[in-house]
């Protein structure tokens, strides 16, 4: 492990604050769980420390115990000093605390949505804490408000101080939460995965908009984040971190150029990669689409007749053939994931569907149900698809039993070989599934869709809720089964790395209709549209500069 | 399919379950204070009864308990049925052979015609609990009078539970203009008096056990119809219940087999405070006099003879006690059901 100690080079001042050997045990029934080893690091003003690894690695505990807004006394720190301003945030009683919070360190929130109240305006949540902290009259505070959210960069703020959080997109609430950070300009700024829920593009914005207040501000920002990209773009040192220990620790610049351990290689390296197998030119089309539509009525008037409409899906036209995989991105509320469920008849669509020949959008459910086994679905929660209560072979084999297909013995063998299918060990089929990882999890719902030997699987998002490193490994284990069975793919994702990774063609979605379509070359190499454009500027904008050799 | 429940019960969660009804040390012991009165109840008959259980008369057995003997049998005069509570029939089998009595020589219906004082009597060694005011042993019934309240109490939940529990699965899983027209059903439906429709209904038919679980589960089956509703709502749109209908899964297999785990949570949280209701609603009928039969053993009849006969304490206590008692456990085994099934713990 290097320390940032020996480059001392870039060190102007002396730290603002000091993180030394902390750790963070959780209490529970039966035992101690350690969540945190022996943590060290230095935050220096002006520049921002990354924090990465992947979930679990303890990242988020190590910044929420700098405020101490862990669940007490169920956390508790065996060992540790974190020394801020000459005290110890440690050993601070809850008044001395509250002084800090808020004031001196501000923090936000991975998730925009749930961490403003949805009661109160934007006004006066933002007000809170300069009234909190400092004397304002109300008037001065409105001053201060609409100027913090000019900083910001929200338009017309003058107009924006009474809307609730609902009123505002995602991105927008994420600055409302930067500038309720911001208030009293505070001279650390806690960021605990500021753009994980957001899209790309504005993924990006946030994150410009923390680096020019920081400029402005000269506050020392600690980012918590799993990915590399924002790392190499906006952080200034970054520490590694994997099952509650510092793994390495280094400038950014020197962590990429030569990472020094073998787990941060591995980390820095996992970027989807490769491209998929070519079809022969006379495969077969599976499935196609004509004019596909959802529609979701909004209002309805006095005789239950819908009067106003999302659209959810507008028109929407393509063809799948035998082998192939067909991406469909877009950012969240482009419709893709409805496409997915109104492809499946899990949601009601007007238009026309083919599946292997034959029109399918008119049967109903019960005579669509024998289709089902050639047409699955693998879902985006590896967490919440499966059913808690049944164990992996009942998981499995459910689909099996079902469509009747053969005995029990032949039924348990087939599931045994859907496991050894997606590498995963026959015997564990009687567990359940909490006692797997999000990986492990999500390959037993490419087991539970696989075992019917399909000739579609939709794929929605089935990458998202997965660390980089095991989302190469689905990805790797999809194009294997694909060329394997000569699977058909309808891969929905927000992920472009993924998606080219993994697709034949792409069609881009946006609000309900398609933007653009082509082969994944043409869309990734020589975009037509603008949206498109800016879409893959955002999303490869972090990989711009090259791969680590090893 | 024997295997596959055993399984289940076998699951982790299920099993965690356990643990946490274990742990909550109050409650686990009420459950086996319950189940072990409520099993010496159930044998009611063995306890407190007027015939005994074994008699050896001349080197012959005789089980005057489930066979009903002339008394001419016994040295008797006449061809009618014996009464064990005679003296002189006692004596004469005792002179050739031996009875063996119940722990209480009284059922619930048998008057004692030899007290030394007026009726009610205050407890005495052949009356341990006294008698009411019919000089009925006042211990014989209260054991029935348990014995009746619980089965009661336990054949109207499982049964208002079963209603509940379809109602409220059917509404939330096809929501719509079913959920639409159950609850506004609902709505109407419990807003009618229940009391007075007892009372009225309780006029036209003489009320026997079934007759008032019928009318009382007419209006009892609506309190878990909320909660299965809303927890059908909610699983509708989880993903492995998606995942479910990809897979082919017919409704009603989903329903059953995704869907009613997650209610039966709700559900079993709330059966015994379900129990603990109905209990308190039959003990309340019975005292009004609205309740079972006249003569049956039960508990809100002797409250009411208890508040007819104030001079007469020992009626009243023990009957508040059996029935807090009772109340207790319940609402203490409820609690640890509660704990069992706290998805912060599990």
């Amino acid at each position: 492990m290097r320390s940032i100690h020996e480059k001392s080079e870039t060190q102007l001042a002396s730290p603002i604050l000091r993180v030394r050997n902390l750790s963070v045990d959780f209490v529970q029934p039966t035992g101690r769980v350690s969540a945190v080893k022996d943590v060290s690091f230095d935050l220096y003003a002006n520049r921002t420390l990354a924090v990465v690894g992947e979930s679990g690695s303890g990242k988020s505990v190590t910044a929420l115990s700098i405020l101490r807004l862990l669940p007490y006394p169920k956390a508790v720190h065996p060992s540790g000093a974190i020394e801020f301003d000459g005290q110890d945030l440690l050993r601070l009683d809850e008044p001395q605390l509250r002084q800090i919070r808020g004031s001196r360190i501000g923090m936000i929130f991975q998730e925009p949505m749930t961490s403003l109240n949805p009661l109160h305006h934007i006004e006066k949540q933002i007000a809170e804490t300069l009234l909190l902290h400092r004397s304002l009259t109300p008037q001065q505070a409105r001053k201060r408000v609409i100027e913090l959210l000019t900083l910001v960069g929200i338009p017309e703020p003058e107009k924006r101080l009474k809307s609730f959080p609902h009123e505002l997109s995602g991105g927008q609430k994420q600055r409302v939460m930067i500038a309720m950070a911001l208030a009293n300009e505070p001279d650390i700024l806690i960021a605990d995965e500021p753009t994980t829920a957001l899209d790309v593009t504005v993924q990006k914005q946030v994150l410009e908009l923390l680096k020019s207040l920081q400029q402005k501000m000269g506050m020392a920002i600690l980012l918590i984040t799993h990915d590399l990209g924002i790392v190499r773009h906006y952080a200034d040192d970054v520490v590694v971190m994997h099952q509650g220990k510092v793994v390495e620790q280094a400038s950014c610049d020197a962590l990429f150029a030569s990472p020094q351990q073998e787990y941060t290689r591995t980390l820095i390296n996992s970027d989807p990669s490769g491209s998929p197998m070519p079809i022969p030119e006379q495969a077969p089309t599976v499935l196609s689409t004509e004019k596909l539509r959802v529609w979701f009525p909004l209002k309805k008037n006095l005789f239950g007749r819908p009067t106003a409409w999302v659209k959810a899906v507008q028109d929407v036209s393509f063809q799948l053939r035998q082998g192939e995989t067909l991406g469909i991105v877009g950012e969240s509320g482009s419709g893709k994931t409805t496409i997915g469920l109104a492809l499946l008849k899990l949601l009601q669509s007007q238009g026309e569907i083919r599946f292997l020949d034959k029109r399918v959008d008119h049967l109903n459910q019960k005579e669509f149900r024998p289709l089902r086994r050639k047409l699955q679905i693998v879902f985006q929660d590896p967490y919440g698809s499966l059913s808690p209560r049944m164990s992996v072979a009942q998981i499995i084999g459910e689909g099996l039993e079902i469509h009747g297909i053969g005995s029990e013995a032949e039924r348990e063998q087939r599931v045994i070989e859907a496991l050894k299918e997606v590498e995963l060990d026959p015997d564990t089929r009687h567990r359940y599934p909490h006692e797997f990882s999000g990986g492990q999890r999500q390959r037993i719902a490419i087991a539970r869709a696989l075992v019917l030997k399909p000739e579609v699987i939709v794929l929605d998002e089935p990458t998202s809720a997965l660390d980089r490193s095991v989302q190469c490994q689905v990805v790797e284990l999809l194009r294997n089964l694909q060329q394997k069975h000569q699977l058909s793919y309808i891969f929905i994702s927000h992920d472009l790395a993924v998606v080219k990774a993994l697709s034949h063609r792409v069609l881009v979605m946006y609000q309900g209709q398609i933007v653009e379509s082509g082969t994944a070359e043409q869309i990734f190499s020589a975009p037509r549209e603008p949206y498109t454009r800016a879409l893959i500027d955002a999303a490869f904008f972090y990989g711009q500069k090259e791969k680590v050799q090893v | 399919m024997r295997q596959r429940l055993s399984r289940m019960l076998a699951s982790p969660i299920n099993q965690r379950r356990l643990q946490n009804f274990r742990a909550n040390k109050r409650g686990y012991w009420s459950f086996w204070i319950f189940l072990v009165l409520f099993i010496l109840s159930l044998g009611a008959e063995l306890i407190a009864n007027d015939n005994p259980i074994l008699v050896s008369y001349q080197g012959k057995l005789y089980y005057p308990m489930f066979k009903t003997y002339p008394e001419t049998e016994f040295g008797g005069f006449l061809p009618t049925e014996t009464s064990f509570r005679d003296p002189f029939i006692i004596e004469e089998i005792e002179s050739d052979g031996w009875i063996i009595w119940p722990l209480i020589r009284y059922h619930y219906d048998t008057i004692n015609y030899d007290l030394q004082v007026p009726a009610p009597a205050p407890p005495s060694r052949e009356n341990l609990l006294g008698t009411d005011d019919q000089g009925r042993d006042v211990l014989a019934r209260l054991i029935y009078g348990f014995r009746i309240s619980v089965l009661f109490g336990l054949v109207l939940t499982i049964a208002s539970s079963i209603v509940g529990v379809i109602v409220g699965a059917l509404q939330g899983f096809y929501g719509g203009r079913i959920d639409l027209y159950g609850q506004r059903f609902i709505e109407v439906w419990s807003g009618l008096p229940v009391l007075y429709l007892l009372i009225i209904l309780s006029s036209f038919v003489q009320p026997n056990f079934w007759w008032l679980l019928g009318i009382m589960l007419l209006f009892s089956w609506m309190a878990l119809v909320d909660v299965v509703r809303a927890e059908f709502l909610r699983a509708r749109n989880f993903e492995y219940v998606r995942a479910a209908r990809a897979l082919g899964a017919s409704n009603g297999l989903i329903m059953f087999r995704h869907m009613l785990p997650n209610a039966m949570v709700a559900t079993l949280t709330f059966m015994p405070f379900i129990l603990t209701g109905a209990i308190t609603t039959l003990t309340s009928l019975d005292f009004l006099g609205f309740g079972l039969p006249l003569g049956s053993p039960s508990l809100g009849e002797l409250i009411a003879q208890a508040k007819a006969n104030l001079h007469a304490p020992w009626l009243g206590i023990s009957v508040f006690i059996t029935l807090s008692l009772m109340l207790t456990l319940l609402v203490f085994i409820g609690e640890a059901v509660r704990d069992a099934f706290d998805p912060r713990k599990v």
